[in-house]
């Protein structure tokens, strides 16, 4: 059933196992129906205003920092998540506590709080009055430092689910013979442990981060939305709309989608260019 | 390294053997990584929660139960149900069929397509909703096309399915890919030699091997599903018990000053997020020893 | 087929925008009872509340709306502009400007007003702190705005000085929510700012919801005159056929009955002497207000000029960098 698919796609390496013709062709069909024919729309909307009006987006100032904003808290963000994502990662999957589970359970409610709900228990916890901003001289809320915060405590998820399953993965035994032959234990996480964790690691960020940059409904809530101060990217596109401005917010959309696309496609290319040299598949 | 590597390290984590003992931390760095994770955790995640949750029962239980029994309430509580219902089966298919093409074939452009499943996390949810609206909207030829037709798209229940799916695309393909890849062909083949067919060989080796991150796939996918606020919110059109989701409710008994019982209803949502992960740690532990033996002869 | 056909008939969709929920809460079931007992005939009430903005984007985009209640003309005029389902002159469709209420601005202030608040020049003194929403997402933030540069117009009456006025209140704001509501929760439980620039509706539903003994309601001596309008969505009804139910709607908001359900939730009935009640409209302060159209030459110069991109709003934020 698959020989007529197969057929086309010179360069794939025949294999014995069948259902590629099948599981590729629903693959695309589906990506092509749920993904790109509506990303497809907003390249078309975004065109209307041509390329004049994308360098006029990019040309403006309160754009251009709204930008910087997103990226940077994200990055930051990201940055942060993927460390202590790969720690809760592995304390999560190596040690014995009490616990345990409701932290491994825990890590995952940041996907199932609506974001708007999490951005308003994070501006009660770090506002002037709250639990932890009390506690503080200088604003934590409504400061740039409150969207790193949100954007934190959507991206960690992807941060320590990326990592677990590959700590999970690792053989103990090259660990150690690496500590029979003498190795210190800095010196074989450094070695042994961390470089096979490194592509799970890109993952998590650059999943991290992406989901950051678009992130809204925490935002909003704990942001201050100040232009040029705690203005986010995904804020001025709403502003847009609200102009009734679509191309011109399907044009900052464009603009931020095209960053984050790059990101993502070099990371998969150097994990596929790490994946062929340790012959994987 | 591949009998390994199948080993769920959970199965193989109770007890460590005497020989793992001295390839691990020292006691003092072990319980100090553990207060760092553990207050990072609390920090970022359990203290929110506790917020969520003080504020649902700030008017007592009784208010709180009231709230999630209000009719507008319950209708986007059933909703909420019905588009996840919808949205994860839908993902769960296209995830298998991804993995598989992705995981057990080689073809060129394979960086690009991974890329292209990943996309939608990185698509802001405000931009999620519109891509809909774009295609579907008023100001569209399909729109016009579906108005003439008296077909509704956004506005109602397929365009919040639509910008479920769309929010919710590559959980199950994610958590499957490196897994399956990681796991190669050789047990397929084995299979395939031995005389089983395709699907045989699909449902009696692969599916074992990869239930555990399948279902992982699945309830992350679904708890998203159920928590999607910003693209949902643009495809909805807010009609009061009619096309407001859980997380809308949330937002529109906030806005209505009814604070405790948004959060109520926003509690609600995070006890059934917890419910289906309590769940899989469960089989977890029900099945553990069982899967570790199976996949070590 | 026949089924649902009738079922459309009895069903009517109100778009409305954020701060009006409780008010058409109590409308809908009291026109209910009144189609009821008139027409003898079983209605449901549907309400969409959002941004006055984003509601008008969800109409132009297809939603079925049957009647829209917006919180601005101009909102309705982007749906007349590019859908053609509402007619260009709709605002002298119904009565009073198609507005069946008008609101105001006022500050809600800290128990005592320990700042001293009064007017609005109080408000552009260094160090305090004004809560309001973004004029850019929130409609309600654009009266606030409009309400200040005509206090300023009044008082020095040089556009210079106004702008000059109103760009030292926003370098008083700390914080930009998108809606009013949110600007009313940062003031009211984040307790953030010392004066919060509200509705006259919201300022007392807030003071209601969180405690008599947090707030004071300041009314300034001069504010402006907010016409939320409302507009028959003429090319949904037809296509669904609920025309007349939809009109009776309309001018059921005209009635008696809901003029003083408006002025029980704090709004300002446009026909205060039908209201049986006069405790009700006694007890709305008086002061001078200013319109729009005198002032600011209607909905459809201020709205470009003052909120458009690279209008004076956007303006402000680049000077305060």
């Amino acid at each position: 059933m698959a020989a007529g698919a197969l057929s086309i796609l010179p360069g794939r390496r025949r294999s014995a196992i069948p259902g590629f013709g099948l599981a590729f062709g629903y693959t695309l069909t589906y990506l092509g129906l749920i993904v790109l024919i509506p990303l497809a729309a907003l390249l078309m909307k975004s065109s209307e205003v041509g390329l004049s009006g994308f360098r006029e987006v990019l040309a403006d100032e309160r754009v251009r920092h709204a930008l910087w904003v997103s990226f940077g808290t994200s990055f930051a963000a990201a940055l942060t998540a993927s460390v202590f994502g790969l720690l809760i990662a592995w304390v999560l999957v190596r040690y014995e506590f009490p616990g345990r589970r409701i932290a491994d359970a825990v890590v995952d409610l940041p996907f199932a709080l609506p974001t708007a709900v999490a951005g308003i228990a994070l501006a009660a916890l770090y506002g002037p009055n709250g639990w932890i901003g009390g506690f503080f001289e200088r604003r934590i809320a409504f400061t740039p430092l409150g969207i790193y915060l949100a954007l934190v405590f959507v991206a960690l998820p992807f941060a320590v689910r990326t990592v677990q399953p590959l700590i999970e993965e690792i053989d103990r035994e090259i660990e150690e013979a690496a500590a029979t032959l003498g190795s210190s234990r800095i010196r074989t996480i450094l070695t042994v442990i961390l470089p096979p964790l490194v592509p799970g690691l890109l993952t998590g960020f650059v999943l991290a981060f992406s989901r950051a940059v678009g992130e809204y409904g925490s935002v909003i809530f704990v942001a201050g939305n100040l232009p040029y101060v705690s203005e986010i990217a995904p804020l001025l596109i709403v502003i847009k709309l609200d102009e009734f401005d679509i191309a011109g917010a399907t044009a900052i959309a464009t603009v931020m989608l095209a960053i984050s696309f790059a990101a993502l496609l070099l990371i998969n290319l150097i994990q596929a260019a790490s994946r062929r040299r340790f012959g994987h598949v | 390294m591949s009998e390994m590597a199948a080993t769920p390290a959970r199965a193989r984590r109770g007890r460590p053997p005497a020989l793992y003992r001295v390839a691990t931390e020292a006691p003092l760095a072990r319980w100090a990584l553990i207060v760092l994770a553990l207050g990072f955790l609390t920090l970022f995640i359990a203290l929110p929660l506790a917020v969520v949750l003080t504020e649902a029962l700030r008017k007592g239980l009784g208010a709180a139960v009231a709230a999630i029994r209000e009719p507008d309430t319950v209708s986007a509580i059933w909703l909420t149900l019905t588009v996840a219902a919808i949205a994860v089966p839908l993902n769960l298919v296209f995830g298998i069929a991804a993995s598989w093409s992705i995981a057990k074939f080689d073809f060129p452009g394979k960086s690009l397509l991974i890329t292209l499943i990943d996309l939608p996390f990185s698509v802001s949810p405000v931009v999620a909703g519109l891509i809909f609206v774009l295609v579907f909207g008023a100001e569209s030829w399909l729109g016009q096309w579906l108005i003439e037709h008296d077909l509704k798209v956004i506005f109602a229940l397929p365009g919040i399915v639509l910008a479920t799916v769309f929010v919710t695309f590559p959980f199950v393909a994610r958590e499957l890919i490196p897994l399956m890849q990681e796991q190669g062909t050789a047990d397929e083949e084995a299979a395939l030699t031995l005389g089983a067919s395709g699907l045989r060989a699909f449902l009696t080796v692969t599916l074992p091997n990869i239930r555990w991150a399948l279902l992982y796939g699945v309830l992350l996918c679904n708890a998203r599903a159920m928590g999607e606020f910003g693209a949902v919110a643009v495809v909805s059109g807010h009609i009061r018990g009619l096309t407001n989701t859980m997380p809308l409710q949330v937002e529109i008994l906030y806005n209505e000053y009814a604070i405790s019982a948004a959060f109520a209803v926003a509690s609600l949502l995070a006890l059934l997020a917890l419910v289906t992960l309590a769940l899989k740690s469960f089989l977890e532990w029900r099945h553990g020893d069982k899967l570790a033996s199976r996949s070590r002869h | 087929m026949s089924a649902t056909a009738s079922l459309a008939q009895t069903t009517l969709l109100n778009v409305s925008y954020d701060p009006t929920r409780e008010l058409y809460r109590d409308i809908n079931a009291a026109f209910a009872r009144h189609w009821k007992e008139t027409e003898g005939q079983e209605v449901t009430l549907r309400v969409s509340h959002g941004g006055s903005g984003a509601q008008a984007r969800t109409v132009i985009d297809g939603l079925d709306a049957d009647v829209v209640t917006l919180a601005l003309a101009s909102d309705i005029d982007a749906i007349a502009q590019r859908t053609k389902k509402i007619p260009a002159d709709w605002q002298t469709r119904l009565p009073h400007n198609s507005s069946p209420y008008t609101s105001t601005i006022v500050f809600l202030v800290r128990k005592g007003n320990p700042k001293g608040i009064k007017d609005w020049d109080d408000l552009a003194k260094p160090g305090i702190q004004v809560i309001t929403p973004n004029p850019k997402t929130s409609g309600g933030a654009r009266w606030n705005y409009l309400a200040a540069w005509g206090y300023a117009l009044d008082k020095w009456g040089s556009e210079e000085k106004a702008r000059d006025f109103v760009a030292s209140i926003f370098r008083n704001v700390p914080v930009l929510d998108t809606g009013a509501r949110g600007s009313t929760i940062t003031f009211a439980q984040r307790n953030l700012g010392d004066v919060l620039l509200a509705w006259e509706n919201e300022a007392h539903l807030a003071t209601k919801e969180f405690g008599a003994d947090k707030f004071d309601t300041i009314v300034p001596p001069l504010s402006i005159l907010a016409e939320p309008p409302i507009a028959l969505v003429e090319g949904n009804v037809d296509r669904k056929g609920t025309r007349k139910l939809a009109e009776a709607y309309l001018q059921f908001l005209y009635t008696p009955e809901a003029q003083t359900i408006i002025a029980r939730h704090h709004y300002r009935p446009s026909r205060p002497e039908t209201v049986a009640d006069k405790a009700l409209i006694d007890a709305q302060p008086k002061l001078k207000l200013i319109t729009i159209d005198e002032v600011f030459g209607g909905w459809a110069k201020a709205q470009p000029t003052h909120f458009g991109n690279g209008g004076i709003f956007d303006s402000f934020a680049k000077a305060r960098r």
